[in-house]
């Protein structure tokens, strides 16, 4: 079948600002968006920028907003999309080319919440053990790739850029509830600044968009009760 | 054998922030639960149990006789101006990027809810009832 893309362009050299450009391609019902982008970029317009890796939703780099909604281009299908096709990069990051965003302010949101064990006690010889109860606490927040759909979906995060965003609250769920870290105190003392978990508006715009069907708004009220009932 | 290291990456503990944000949270759910029960009972009874067409002075004044409902008007007079306050204040924060704008428009938003605060905790207060 033929499929109309129209991708919001931007070109640091010679743009003020992105303007968009069509393109026709044939694809197959079962191809990815991702597929309809490598067509473009290898057969048309070589110029066209745009990240990806592994390209099996797993590594997190191609997050875009596809119709007007945050999506991973390896992980949707032509047939779940209507034609024709729209693609702009993800909001509220500063965009360097075409669809590349510059990362290094969701990085640095993240590197804030300190997204690691923190444990000093020797576990000895034995691992730390857990229970399956205590893995179920936060199972399902282990599941973010940091592609950045949700919080470029936020819309407090779209006019307050200083916002943590919810990407950063869902790595934090990810350790303040496994219990063999010991960091909670410390996450959640950053969290509850004003930029910080309170700062969200419950609008589920970062729930929708998860490619991993995170329920990142619930990470998110659940951080707030932990707050207020261990401050 | 060799030692652990457990430190990777370890930074600094943040300094002890201020609570202001989670407190206005929690007050947003406890006071909209309160108010949904205190603005329910006042609709009730001046809309419902009364017609607004025959509340008059000697309505309200037989009303303010007693200190229970004073207390009732001014919960809901108090409750209903910081819940709404707060629930602007976080939408100009959320939506007024520049700063001297924001500071401005807070600025109003306070002042007029002390305002209303004022003349509303005044009348309650300072109303007697005349023969």
């Amino acid at each position: 079948m033929d499929i109309e893309l129209k991708i919001l362009r931007y070109d640091p050299e010679n743009d003020r600002k992105g303007h968009w450009e069509f393109y026709k391609v044939e694809a197959d019902p079962d191809e990815r968006i991702l597929d309809l982008l490598h067509k473009v970029k290898w057969f048309e317009d070589g110029t066209l920028s745009f990240r990806r890796s592994c390209a099996h939703g797993v590594c997190g780099s191609d997050a875009m907003v596809i119709n007007g909604e945050n999506m991973l281009a390896c992980q949707v299908l032509v047939k779940e999309v209507s034609n024709p096709i729209k693609i702009e990069p993800v909001r509220g990051l500063p965009v360097v080319k075409d669809l590349i965003v510059d990362m290094e302010p969701f990085m640095d949101s993240y590197k804030k919440v300190m997204p690691y064990l923190i444990n000093d006690k020797d576990p000895g010889d034995r691992e730390r053990l857990q229970s399956q109860e205590d893995v179920e606490k936060f199972e399902d927040t282990t599941k973010c790739i940091l592609c950045a759909a949700c919080t470029t979906s936020c819309p407090v995060f779209w006019t307050a850029d200083s916002y943590i965003g919810p990407a950063a609250i869902v790595n934090a769920h990810r350790f303040v509830f496994d219990s063999r870290d010991e960091g909670s105190k410390q996450r959640l003392e950053i969290l509850k600044d004003v930029n910080g978990a309170f700062r969200c508006r419950t609008a589920f715009n970062c729930t929708s968009a998860c490619p991993k069907g995170i329920q990142v708004t619930k990470a998110i009220e659940d951080v707030k009760r932990e707050t207020l009932l261990n401050n | 054998m060799m030692e652990t290291r457990t430190d990777w990456g370890r930074r600094e503990p943040p300094l002890e922030g201020s609570n202001f944000e989670l407190y206005g949270w929690f007050f947003m759910r406890i006071s909209g639960l309160l108010l949904v029960l205190l603005a329910v009972t006042h609709m009730f009874i001046m809309h419902v149990f009364n017609d607004t067409l025959n509340l008059d002075y000697e309505f309200v004044a037989a009303r303010w006789d007693t200190p229970y409902w004073r207390t009732f008007d001014w919960l809901l007079l108090t409750l209903s101006l910081l819940h709404g306050t707060n629930g602007v204040r976080v939408v100009l924060h959320d939506n007024i990027s520049d700063l001297s704008i924001r500071k401005l428009a807070l600025g109003a938003l306070y002042s007029t809810s002390l305002v209303f605060f004022i003349l509303g905790t005044y009348v309650i207060v300072a109303f007697v009832r005349q023969a």
